[in-house]
């Protein structure tokens, strides 16, 4: 097969924040400066790995298990679907999901905050989304913290998201952010998304159906990826 | 029907490695695979120093130019098997390593030929979204030189950004300067 044609992804624009943003201190020396080149989408762009059951075992959802103990804090379920564009299910995809502690503490060597540690908490998560395009994770609610950013900087309590997708033009590495967060409106990393609508995208809502009595409150987040390029049939993907 | 706004991306910042990191992760290939070439470099920002907090993740063909049935290849090409994925960490001093096989050529479906290449995403903190670029090989004068990526390059010294050093048998050195002097060519993918 040597003739064929490659259906490109759409190509949102104003969506992403842009790689220099003047309130984000790290993006100073990081952020190109030369213009980005335009890549077509061939082969290697529409395709991409497909990670599903092999790199998660059930309890990878479960943020509040694995341990001798629970972990502190407020249990949440955190739920929703991860579409693309045209509105279809992105089935079978790997989401892999860090964050802090329910006192703002990540487990790792470089957080310097004095809040403390969990022992019951390690704060990573996996799954595989469904042929719904649903994912699942019960974990507990994070917590604000400080950075050096600005004076008096805090993170806004968030749950970082990282999804494949089916192609790697689908790649998406995120945060997602809780209802009513009084931080949100002086956070540089939620506020350099330029589009206030698309700033609103990345809150969760809380969701009394997901919440389970006595057990877990619940929250909903729907993902939407890039999918492909509109035709006039607007057709579904390609599976 | 109507459009589903995209979720926009955030940056990846400076604990992802408490998730993202896995054990075979640079192993796109065992390491010993016969066949297997090293890629592997640094990555360093605008005032050179090294960037420590970096994630370096790499897609690339089969060494036949297969995608090992991807429903997304309109040829379907490919059951090797071959994971295709690499992501690695860079350690202190900006580094990261990769072991592969090396990509096909791959076919534009219009008579053109794309050489050998792997498709790169760098995410780290300070980058509010990843950044993508290429690797070609140097021993693929004749292939780079028809690649229509590369010839979309005019300026020699930005082309020549997105071609690999050999280092050594196998062996293969691509450094990322994320801006500046030698900054490496990024794409709007």
């Amino acid at each position: 097969m040597t003739e064929f044609t490659v259906r490109p992804y759409e190509r949102p624009r104003g969506v992403h924040p842009p790689y220099d943003f003047a309130g984000y201190r790290s993006s100073a020396l990081r952020a190109p400066r030369q213009p980005l080149v335009l890549l077509p989408h061939r082969l290697t762009e529409v395709t991409g790995p497909l990670l599903g059951a092999q790199r998660v075992t059930a309890v990878d959802a479960d943020l509040t298990a694995g341990h001798p103990g629970e972990p502190q804090g407020e249990r949440i379920i955190l739920t929703g679907r991860v579409l693309d564009s045209g509105g279809s299910p992105v089935r079978r995809a790997l989401v892999e999901i860090w964050q802090t502690n329910a006192a703002g503490r990540y487990r790792h060597v470089n957080d310097q905050h004095s809040a403390p540690l969990d022992p019951n908490f390690t704060g990573l998560g996996r799954c595989v989304s469904g042929d719904d395009g649903r994912y699942r994770f019960v974990t507990i609610k994070p917590g604000a913290y400080p950075w050096r950013n600005h004076p008096n900087a805090w993170r806004p309590a968030h749950v970082h998201f990282s999804l494949f997708g089916h192609a790697f033009t689908q790649r998406l590495v995120t945060q997602m952010y809780f209802p009513g967060d009084p931080l949100l409106p002086l956070d540089p990393v939620f506020n350099s998304v330029p589009d206030p609508a698309g700033r609103q995208r990345l809150i969760a809502s809380f969701d009394l159906a997901t919440t389970e009595p006595e057990w877990a409150l619940g929250y909903t987040w729907d993902i939407v990826l890039r999918g492909r390029e509109a035709t006039p049939f607007e057709g579904s993907d390609d599976e | 029907m109507s459009r589903l706004p995209v979720t926009p991306s955030q940056t990846v910042g400076p604990f992802f490695a408490i998730a993202l990191p896995w054990p075979d992760g640079p192993f796109v290939v065992p390491e010993g695979t016969p066949g297997a070439i090293t890629i592997s470099g640094r990555v360093t920002d605008g005032a050179g120093e090294p960037v420590p907090d970096a994630l370096v993740e790499v897609w690339q063909a089969d060494p036949d130019g297969g995608f090992n049935g991807h429903p997304g290849d309109p040829r379907r090409t490919g059951t090797s098997g071959f994971r295709g994925f690499g992501r690695c960490p860079t350690g202190a001093d900006g580094g990261y390593r990769i072991v592969t096989l090396r990509p096909g050529a791959l076919p534009c479906g219009d008579g053109r030929t794309e050489a050998p290449h792997l498709d790169v995403s760098v995410f780290a903190r300070g980058l509010l979204d990843r950044l993508v670029t290429r690797i070609y090989f140097p021993d693929e004068e004749g292939a780079n030189a028809a690649d229509p990526v590369l010839q979309s390059l005019s300026l020699r010294s930005r082309r020549d950004t997105l071609i690999a050093t050999a280092a050594g048998p196998g062996e293969f050195r691509f450094d990322i300067r994320l801006q500046g002097d030698g900054e490496t060519v990024f794409f709007d993918v």
